[in-house]
């Protein structure tokens, strides 16, 4: 089902959570609201599932009206950072809880509930475990059980409020993409919230950037990272180097010197030009570069994080690098863009 | 016996286990648990030993005697009657209270829980006085309720009245940490899923408060039956009408009546035990769906 949000606007006791949000969401679309703590992005998932009413704007599933039915009505699945099983029941009485208690009318017959539980205990792979209590379940599995009792319902909206928040690393990346194929398979529309940048952009068929209550982006994953369209979706989304230059008639300078990028259209005076360390190379003299001193060389993994000192006025540069070339300490360096069409630094400096 | 006692250092001798880093001196340890039972024996043990014997200082007949004269047995009436009445009535208010403080914001939450402990705060006495303030024949509602033939005070009414506020913060003070440290989040869970209000209270929140609320219910009943203050002071100590089981103890022993007064308290101290004895088997029993419905 498609869902939209319209000048939403939330306060908390006078403090404004969510300023004027709008946000139109397909039907079956895998969305992910990114943002880092008190950006508002869990109070817009808790708006959509009737858990919070909104102070102003109106939020739509399908043509109908939502936002003035209760979270009962709006018929949705909602799932916990912290599962928030029920913690007296067995695996198999949690997933078939909401069709239980419907009223006699709207309610299956209790072999049909089992059925349709049974049937979605396995879809979550969970076969076998019916019986237990969540207590004797990993926090892995916990999750797992939450996904299905939320969408034993048949919700018009799946919702999940950062799902693989409280658990490893190894289980989040297993259970990240296994997310994924069940949405595939079940076609479900899809909210979820995270902080983890990298959780969105491999999962999302859409990420919606957000900071202090507002929607800084929304676009797919690769538009995200390639095209940031604010300084602050550039210093989230990925590693960033800030460095303050100069725009004179559409060219970028560094002090005295022209480092050959034009912007144009931008405005004279002073700037911030934004580039990822990966998009950079380290060349021995050339013209038209940034030169500075390497201070310090790490190795992280496969890559090799290189510190350059470009002079006292402009701070140091982070620069990734492939492992195999390393950089003594105290070796002069220049850098430069990669050639072609590496999208970070074709990015144009954003005014101060 | 000087080698007993490890130097500061830590130097042990070979034949002693290695200290961990919480435990202490052996001599430490003895004087520390020595004085704890000694404690124990003399303020726990003896007076509940003395009341036994007492008791039974003329035999298990006499004992038996005395239990069957009607207005003891009109005083353990009573004094159950007054459990029955009290005890539900806090268990529906102290649940209410606590679903209020613990799930919900609004202002004067912090009024609220202030008030739910005043019964604690408060002597039992200045409880009592309350009703005679309240209800007495000098009060405003007094002329009112006397000329409606209503009898509160120096009645059962005032004496269930005193009980309930004696005990209303039980129930609630147990019940709202328990549910402040369980959250939220189930019962939107199960609002969620479909549920309504009552049935998220039924089969959401209501098992996973049960064995807090058992321990409130417990320790209410355990308060209702023993209160003496407050009941005192509204009772009016009609023998064989408005004398409770602790009323009855404190008139049969001013009588110097030793073996009545000891044979009722007995009977106190029994239910008391069987209170305890009650809370530890379910302990014993449920301890991993205790433990469960506490982690998690």
């Amino acid at each position: 089902m498609e869902v939209r949000v319209q000048n939403i606007r939330k306060e908390f006791s006078r403090f404004p959570a969510l300023n004027d949000v709008s946000l139109d969401i397909r039907s079956g679309e895998l969305i992910a609201l990114l943002g880092p703590s008190g950006s508002g992005k869990t109070t817009l998932l808790r708006l959509v599932a009737g858990l919070e009413t909104p102070t102003d704007g109106t939020i739509y599933f399908g043509d109908e009206d939502a936002s003035r039915k209760t979270v009962q009505q709006r018929n949705i699945g909602f799932v916990f950072q912290h599962y928030a099983l029920f913690r007296h029941m067995t695996v198999l009485d949690n997933v078939s809880f909401g069709l239980k208690i419907r009223p006699a009318g709207r309610r299956p017959s209790s072999a049909e509930i089992k059925r349709r539980a049974m049937e979605l205990i396995d879809l979550v792979q969970l076969t076998g475990l019916e019986k237990r209590y969540p207590a004797q379940l990993s926090g892995g599995q916990r999750q797992r059980v939450a996904l299905a009792r939320a969408m034993a319902v048949e919700p018009n909206v799946l919702l999940l409020d950062e799902p693989f928040g409280a658990l490893d690393a190894q289980v989040r990346k297993e259970l990240r993409r296994w997310l994924r194929e069940i949405h595939d398979r079940t076609g479900h529309t899809t909210i979820f919230v995270t902080h983890d940048q990298e959780e969105a952009l491999e999962l999302a068929d859409r990420v919606v950037v957000m900071s202090k209550g507002q929607i800084e982006q929304v676009g797919t994953p690769d538009e995200i990272y390639d095209t940031p369209v604010s300084p602050f979706v550039f210093g989230f989304i990925g590693q960033s180097n800030i460095l303050p230059v100069r725009i004179e008639n559409g060219q970028l300078w560094i002090e005295d010197r022209s480092i050959g990028i034009s912007a144009p259209g931008e405005k004279d005076g002073a700037a911030q030009l934004y580039f990822r360390p990966h998009d950079i190379e380290l060349l021995d003299g050339c013209g038209g570069c940034i030169a500075g001193l390497v201070t310090a060389s790490r190795r992280v993994a496969g890559t090799r994080h290189v510190e350059l000192d470009i002079g006292s006025t402009q701070g140091k540069v982070e620069i990734e690098l492939p492992r195999k070339r390393p950089q003594p300490i105290g070796h002069a360096s220049h850098f430069a863009r990669h050639g072609g069409n590496c999208s970070g630094t074709d990015h144009p400096p954003v005014d101060l | 016996m000087a080698h007993d006692i490890p130097d500061p250092a830590g130097h042990h001798g070979t034949s002693e286990m290695v200290r961990t880093a919480t435990s202490e001196s052996r001599l430490a340890r003895y004087v520390l648990i020595g004085l704890a039972l000694c404690f124990m024996g003399l303020f726990v043990l003896m007076p509940l030993a003395a009341v036994f014997t007492e008791a039974m200082r003329n035999g298990p007949g006499e004992f038996l005697t005395v239990l069957s004269d009607p207005e003891t047995f009109s005083a353990i009436r009573l004094t159950l009657l007054v459990a029955v009445i009290a005890v539900p009535l806090n268990v529906v208010f102290g649940v209410a209270a606590a679903w209020a403080i613990a799930k919900f914001e609004f202002k004067g939450k912090a009024f609220l829980t202030t008030l739910i402990d005043l019964p604690f705060s408060v002597s039992p006495v200045i409880s009592g006085l309350v009703f005679i303030l309240l209800f007495g024949s000098h009060s405003l509602l007094g002329p009112w309720l006397q000329g409606n033939g209503i009898q509160i005070l120096f009645a059962v009414p005032g004496i269930v009245l005193a009980t309930v506020f004696v005990t209303f913060p039980f129930v609630a003070r147990e019940l709202i940490p328990l549910m402040q440290e369980q959250g939220t989040s189930d019962e939107e869970a199960a609002l969620s899923l479909g549920a309504s209000g009552w049935q998220t209270f039924w089969y959401v929140t209501l098992p996973n408060i049960k064995w807090g609320l058992l321990y409130g219910v417990l320790l209410c009943n355990a308060r209702a039956m023993g209160e003496f203050g407050a009941v005192s002071v509204v009772s009016g100590h009609i023998r064989g009408l408005t004398n409770t089981m602790p009323l009855q103890v404190e008139i049969l022993y001013n009588e110097y009546n030793f073996v009545a007064a000891f044979a009722v308290a007995t009977l106190l101290a029994l239910l008391a035990l069987v209170t305890l004895v009650l809370k530890s088997l379910l302990e014993m029993k449920f301890s991993e769906q205790i433990a469960a419905s506490r982690r998690h």
